[in-house]
């Protein structure tokens, strides 16, 4: 919806954005880096959907696993409010 | 043997000492089994992200270890039995991290953030600079307040953003 659908019609092209997490001196996912990961949250905890964080499918797979993991440790919320 | 990191949770009321010991008594148990315990980290009294059993705050363990599975499974096993372990979670590894983990860094990192709040506060004031007159006018770009408006709902993009919102 946010992608293509509204503004003026003309051709628009929107440059891909790489995956944080690959390249070069990319970070690590890791469920201890909270920092890290505190930014793949939304403002209500949830898991940011890689269309928008542009994650790669296999990072993100990996990001989402460190995520709950940190939740089950208390060190993230399952639920901000 | 296989490499394995366990980080556990214990109630605030324990004593830090207390956490330590409970900590060397788990080595003890996977060095008598057959492992070691090259790496133990205490990431202090932390503030919890939501409540666990009442409390509010938790002191937290990390131990690298290298042993046996069923070493690790009695760990476990003696950890369910404590009452004062809220929670444990053991991850196998490929590899164990020598240095401080990530936990331990991220005080510096934020420092460094911080740092760069200031930063960019310092440049606000700027007057001395010459006017930016000989831009290029920005006509056909309509679809760039759009996009800034998703990336600020994108916390993955802009790392400062999000931290001002909460």
């Amino acid at each position: 919806m946010s992608m293509g659908g509204g503004g003026p019609r003309r051709p628009f092209v929107r440059r891909r954005k790489s995956c944080p997490f690959s390249g070069a001196n990319a970070p690590k996912i890791d469920y201890k880096d909270i920092r890290l990961l505190g930014r793949f949250i939304s403002e209500r905890g949830k898991i940011v959907p890689s269309r928008i964080s542009a994650v790669s499918t296999k990072k993100q797979r990996e990001l989402a696993n460190a995520i709950k993991r940190a939740r089950f440790l208390g060190l993230l919320p399952y639920v901000l409010r | 043997m296989p490499l394995y990191e366990t980080v556990f949770v214990v109630r605030q009321d324990v004593a830090q000492t207390q956490v330590e010991a409970l900590s060397t008594q788990c080595s003890d148990l996977i060095a008598t089994m057959g492992g070691q315990v090259p790496k133990k980290e205490y990431w202090g009294l932390r503030q919890l992200a939501y409540r666990m059993k009442k409390n509010r705050k938790a002191h937290y363990m990390l131990m690298n270890i290298d042993s046996p599975p069923a070493a690790v499974k009695e760990m476990e096993r003696t950890m369910s039995i404590n009452e004062d372990v809220l929670r444990y979670l053991t991850v196998r590894v490929d590899e164990l991290e020598a240095g401080p983990s990530a936990m331990m860094r991220k005080s510096d990192r934020e420092d460094r953030g911080d740092r760069g709040d200031r930063r960019r506060g310092d440049r606000e004031p700027r007057g001395d600079r010459e006017p930016r007159g000989d831009r290029e006018p920005r006509g056909d770009r309509g679809e760039r307040p759009r996009f800034g408006r998703d990336a600020a709902t994108a916390p993955g993009t802009e790392p400062e953003v999000e931290g001002d919102a909460t």
